[in-house]
């Protein structure tokens, strides 16, 4: 049956004369909201002579979701983070490259290099890096900021007042660590407990939202807002009166790649793409728009002293950040339970 | 609306006799294509089994069905219990739809009369006032409305300079600002039958019961109401129906606290959750929702004709 | 009348109420009209009067993106709106003018499905149809979504046109021995056009205001109008958005003007033609 809808279709699509050539000069680029300025993308298109579309997702999970859901073989690169490319790796949804491909390889700094997700970057190439925790608006809150209790098992004066990021494996690695648990257990009370925190503070938090997750700063509606480094300073700098945290239970860091996806229809123009955002200018280009930090060297001339002197994007030295782990799938099965148990 | 153009024996002619099914293939070919099927092939998905991570496998499985309706524990391992989480979330839906379509009878009722006891050329300008809102996109009025009702938005400035009040109502993120957003979406929905029912009715017969001294209040409730009730109950379908499935509304107007099915259905698509099995059976039991209303409806209708 | 102390027609109360109808109708407009012309960079403080935003639109830097989504909407509009116009004057033709016909009553039901199936699920069993036979989502899906909802759109207008045409005309024509095609494009097209173009008029706007279903089946880097405003908007209302509403809000009022007064020509034209379906 399904063959012969298959065929019905394929018959109709002829006739209709469908989107039928994969026009060259194209790129077709599946990135977070909010996270590559106009300017790059116009200046790439005229250096190249490529036409460039974008689509956005808001987590990680969502744009996995989109892809296996038959977006695959539509978009040319992607920009997951660090657990995400792990996981599409195992799914076999990334395409690989050589170095020689790219003359631009040698900028990626040493440290972003041989990464657990990818050793080696056969399949993708540092975006931004930064960290996942949240910011407190100082006028509606004056105690220590810099505990997770603020989100998990919040002070009164902000109870209510609370967004948090529609972000399974943030959320549930915040959790994790505020109980101090390590992140994917698979011991039941621990799983347990993990489900149990996030029902007892549900009722505090007022609205799930990445993409929000600057606006109820900036307007007030929210006192406490779970957030990435770079978006706080940008709630910051829009006169929002808000203290970004490194919770003392420890909080996300996070690394962005542009990965090169399986069956990307123009691969070409792909890796030009990859090789342009390893150019040091256009890497701190990014980097002065998005507010995080950029995993390229030799960006330092071109930083704004506001971006690059930010409190969101210098931490203490102590306590240190964790990757979000990606986990098993019997633990995963769990989690999905969790996240629908929270968000229903 | 959908009543009144009901093919009648006597507008039907003859002078194309014979080329009906031809003429009425494309409408067939295209709807039976790309909606029936379509419907048929998410009932076959909400069947399926759900893949690790998103996707689906072709393996039939009661997954979805059993997740919506039993509770098996965190593990899944426990004896099953009835899940209240989507049948609440279902029920808030329906309860939701019901208080919009309230909203929406007790400020359309008395705007329908109005209109539809002006003059004839005063009724077209007052029809015309009241539909143009419903033309502008949904996407923009819902909009406006949350800009509006914002905690620190124009009407709470303007309430609060004016000293009605010293805090700002807070609205945006409540069950009331999904209601007032459908009301804002469907409200011609609710005017446009209850008017055409107004407009029909024999005010003679008014008359006739004041003769006989009847109150106003009877005259409303014994003779009015009764006359028109069809009218009203087709405003009141033509609302809750598609205020049952809104996602907009309780999207942008609801946060996180007022999942609605539209809202439930579209993160099994579109969001993290990625669980096709499960928004497909979430779909197929609003669409049993609607047409078990549907049916009520028609049988009402038969049963009042016939 | 006049010698009733009461106006039956009257109940106290009903006319603050139709004010308060209207004032909750277009309260939300108006206020995001005037913000619309706010200097400020900022949605929550008025500055002063200007037209920056609607440069924004036009010229800014995230003009180009709206642009695209512009032509794409209006392009989807027309040809979704083109074909279900077609097949509703088919359709119509079918159910007023040719008699008896196997599956007639079935028919009725099956112009009038889109519009009894929710939205949301139209446009899951749409995504997963498209899906499972493989057809890769982009611009062709939308438009196929989009003429399927538009049909019953369309239809009402041009059924409800055709229904007050009586056939006289048509049978006159054949008597004078036009063959019955002749017959009907020289006289029952003619009369029909005040329908059809309110039904074409209607079924543009219905595609051009689609979210939920577009949102559901368009492919990678296909964005239109709406669904370029929503991305947007969920990141908080911005003040070109608000002007970009403004400019869509003039759209459609002018829109809906056109087709209410093409409805009133046919009025005048034709007597016995009832217009009620013209607007809804």
């Amino acid at each position: 049956m399904k063959k012969l809808l298959k065929l019905g279709a394929s018959a109709l699509a002829i006739t209709l004369a469908a989107n039928a050539a994969t026009a060259e000069g194209k790129l077709v680029i599946y990135n977070w909201f909010e996270y590559l300025p106009q300017e790059l993308i116009d200046k790439f298109a005229a250096q190249e002579n490529v036409e460039v579309t974008m689509d956005t997702f808001d987590s990680n999970e969502a744009m996995l979701a989109s892809l296996k859901a038959g977006k695959m073989g539509t978009y040319d690169v992607a920009m997951p983070s660090d657990y995400m490319v792990d996981i599409m790796g195992d799914e076999g949804m990334l395409d690989t490259f050589d170095q020689e491909e790219m003359p631009n390889f040698s900028n990626i700094m040493d440290q972003w290099l041989n990464v657990s997700f990818d050793p080696g970057r056969n399949s993708s190439v540092p975006y931004q890096w930064g960290s996942t925790s949240f910011s407190v608006n100082r006028d509606a809150y004056k105690g220590d900021i810099n505990t997770l209790a603020m989100i998990f098992n919040p002070p009164n004066e902000v109870k209510g007042k609370i967004n948090v990021l529609d972000s399974q494996g943030e959320v549930l690695a915040l959790g994790s660590m505020y109980l101090g648990i390590p992140q994917c257990s698979t011991d039941r009370e621990e799983l347990k407990a993990l489900n149990n925190l996030m029902l007892e503070a549900k009722p505090h938090w007022a609205s799930f939202g990445s993409d929000v997750a600057k606006d109820v700063l900036v307007s007030g509606d929210a006192s406490v807002g779970m957030i990435w480094s770079g978006f706080g300073a940008k709630a910051r700098e829009e006169g929002a009166n808000i203290e970004y945290a490194f919770p003392k239970e420890g909080y996300v860091v996070w690394t962005d790649s542009i990965v090169l996806l399986k069956d990307a229809p123009n691969r070409a123009n792909a890796l030009k793409f990859m090789n342009f955002m390893l150019e040091p200018e256009n890497a701190a280009a990014l980097t002065n728009f998005a507010a995080y930090t950029a995993g390229v060297k030799g960006v330092e001339p071109f930083l704004s002293d506001t971006v690059a002197n930010s409190p969101e994007s210098n931490p203490p030295a102590e306590p240190i950040g964790e990757l979000v782990m990606a986990c098993p799938q019997e633990v995963q099965a769990v989690y999905d339970t969790i996240w629908t148990n929270l968000k229903k | 609306m959908a009543a009144d153009l009901q093919p009648k024996a006597s507008s039907s002619t003859s002078t194309y006799a014979g080329l009906g099914i031809p003429l009425i293939l494309p409408a067939w070919a295209i709807i039976g294509f790309f909606l029936v099927l379509p419907v048929m092939m998410m009932l076959i998905y909400s069947f399926l089994t759900k893949e690790f991570r998103g996707g689906v496998i072709w393996e039939f499985s009661l997954a979805a069905y059993d997740q919506f309706f039993f509770d098996r524990g965190l593990f899944g391992d426990e004896l099953p219990k009835i899940e209240w989480t989507y049948i609440t979330i279902f029920w808030r839906s329906i309860w939701q739809a019901a208080a919009a379509t309230l909203l929406c009878l007790v400020i359309g009722f008395p705007t329908a009369w109005f209109i539809a006891t002006r003059t004839a050329r005063n009724r077209s300008i007052w029809l015309f006032l009241v539909t143009i809102p419903y033309w502008v996109n949904l996407l923009i009025r819902t909009i406006s409305m949350k800009f509006l009702i914002r905690d620190n938005g124009p009407m709470n400035e303007l309430l609060m300079a004016s000293g009605l009040i010293s805090e700002p109502i807070h609205i945006i993120n409540t069950n009331l600002a999904v209601q007032l957003g459908l009301f804002y979406s469907y409200l011609p929905f609710m005017v446009l039958p209850i008017y055409a029912a107004v407009e029909r009715y024999n005010f003679a017969l008014s008359e006739a019961a004041a003769d006989l001294y009847a109150s106003r209040t009877i005259t409303l409730t014994q003779i009015i109401l009764p006359t028109i009730k069809p009218g009203i109950i087709a405003g009141c379908i033509l609302v809750f129906v598609p205020s049952l499935g809104a996602f907009l509304a309780p999207d942008l107007l609801g946060g996180a606290k007022n999942f609605m099915i539209g809202s439930l259905i579209e993160e099994q698509f579109k969001g993290a959750a990625g669980n096709w099995p499960f928004g497909a059976a979430a779909s197929m039991i609003l669409l049993s929702l609607v047409l078990l209303v549907l049916t009520l409806y028609a049988r009402q209708q038969t049963r009042e004709q016939g | 009348m006049a010698s009733k102390k009461v106006d039956l027609r009257r109940f106290p109360g009903f006319l603050p109420l139709t004010y308060l109808c209207l004032f909750l109708l277009y309260a939300p407009l108006v206020i995001v009209m005037i913000y619309s012309f706010n200097d400020s960079a900022s949605i929550t403080r008025w500055d002063s009067l200007s037209l920056r935003w609607y440069h924004d639109v036009f010229f800014g830097v995230e003009a180009p993106k709206f642009r695209a989504a512009t032509i794409n909407s209006i392009t989807i509009a027309l040809m979704a709106a083109t074909s279900a116009t077609i097949v509703a004057i088919m359709a119509a033709t079918a159910m007023l003018r040719s008699g008896r016909f196997r599956g007639k009553s079935a028919s009725f039901a099956l112009i009038n499905l889109p519009l009894m199936v929710p939205e949301i699920v139209t446009a899951v069993a749409t995504l997963i149809f498209f899906s499972a036979i493989g057809f890769t989502a982009g611009y062709l899906t939308i438009v196929l979504a989009h003429i399927v909802f538009c049909i019953p759109f369309a239809y009402l207008p041009i059924a409800a046109r055709m229904q007050g045409i009586e056939d006289v005309y048509e049978q006159a024509a054949q008597d004078l021995y036009a063959t019955r095609f002749q017959a009907f494009r020289l006289v029952l097209l003619p009369l029909m056009t005040p329908g059809i173009l309110s039904g074409f008029l209607l079924a543009f706007i219905i595609s051009l205001d689609d979210f939920i279903i577009t949102n559901f089946v368009k492919g990678a880097g296909i964005e239109t109008l709406p669904t370029a405003i929503y991305g947007a908007v969920r990141q908080g209302i911005k003040p070109n958005i608000m002007a970009i509403s403004t400019l869509l809000l003039v759209v459609s009022v002018v829109f809906v003007a056109l087709s209410y007064f093409v409805g009133r020509m046919g009025e005048k034209n034709n007597d016995e033609t009832s217009t009620k379906g013209d607007l809804i």
